[in-house]
């Protein structure tokens, strides 16, 4: 086993391991900040991948602003949720069931496709540091504008109807 | 190296988990937690692909720039909508939501 094979098992464990926390935690503020470690946890698999500015997206963006959010959301519903009592429904055993079997059942087809065993192709570093193409092809016709457009009306359109839904009228 | 599996199979277990998260969980809140680990688990996937398939091209990334902006929007609009609801009902328990309940 190498060594980044290794710092890849020890991501994957902890990432699952506080993606359950998130899932079963009683506390909502404990869940928001184990969302936070399983949050940057995937960065750190992001950067596994050579994908080093999505990283960094992925902790200011995420961990910076959504995880933030969901903090905000807690704190000001806490008062009817307490940590007493069930957080689950009572057809959580069905959920758990449901969710193992799209687990194994993605296993068994991702182990039974071919390319599934491939390595990534060597690529110079030069290469992979393509934030500047990243950048030009954002704004390029011929690349991915319109995407990148509309992008930015669905954040503005978010935004607004935000403070929309949640204006206080009295 | 490691191999593509590695990543998916990594993938699968999050999207599980917040599927899980998404059917079991009361709160609404935990419920949108749950619908980011899920949607976490779709960029480790495209990320991978990338990287295994078409380094050199930027579409894999492009495609995960969308989904960050597409799941920011989605909290925001989310969060605001329990808080609106906390606010008229007093509650953030899912199944509590029933105004449209025929």
């Amino acid at each position: 086993m190498t060594p980044i094979q290794a710092l890849f098992i020890i991501t994957s464990v902890l990432l699952l391991v506080s993606g359950f926390m998130v899932v079963t935690a009683r506390n909502l503020v404990r869940a928001a900040l184990w969302l936070i470690a399983a949050l940057f946890m995937v960065a750190v698999v992001f950067v596994l991948l050579d994908a080093g500015f999505l990283a960094v997206v992925q902790v200011v963006v995420y961990i910076g602003a959504i995880a933030i959010l969901f903090i905000f959301a807690v704190m000001l519903t806490r008062r009817v949720m307490q940590e007493s009592g069930p957080q689950s429904n009572s057809w959580w055993w069905v959920a758990g069931l449901f969710s193992l079997l799209l687990f194994f059942g993605l296993t068994w087809i991702i182990l039974g496709w071919g390319g599934a065993a491939q390595h990534a192709p060597r690529v110079s570093a030069a290469d992979l540091d393509n934030i500047e193409q990243l950048g030009l092809a954002l704004v390029d016709p011929a690349g991915y504008v319109v995407p990148f457009e509309v992008a930015s009306v669905l954040l503005l359109a978010a935004l607004i109807g935000a403070i929309v839904v949640a204006w206080d009228r009295n | 190296m490691i191999p593509l599996s590695w990543y998916l199979i990594l993938a699968a277990g999050l999207f599980c988990l917040g599927l899980y998260g998404v059917l079991a969980r009361k709160n609404a809140v935990a419920i949108l937690m749950g619908i980011e680990l899920m949607l976490n688990a779709v960029n480790i996937n495209l990320v991978a692909f990338w990287r295994y398939q078409e380094p050199l091209d930027v579409a894999g990334q492009v495609f995960a720039i969308m989904v960050f902006a597409v799941s920011a929007a989605e909290v925001a609009v989310g969060l605001a909508l329990v808080i609106s609801l906390y606010r008229r009902r007093r509650s953030v328990v899912a199944e509590n939501m029933d105004l449209l309940r025929w």
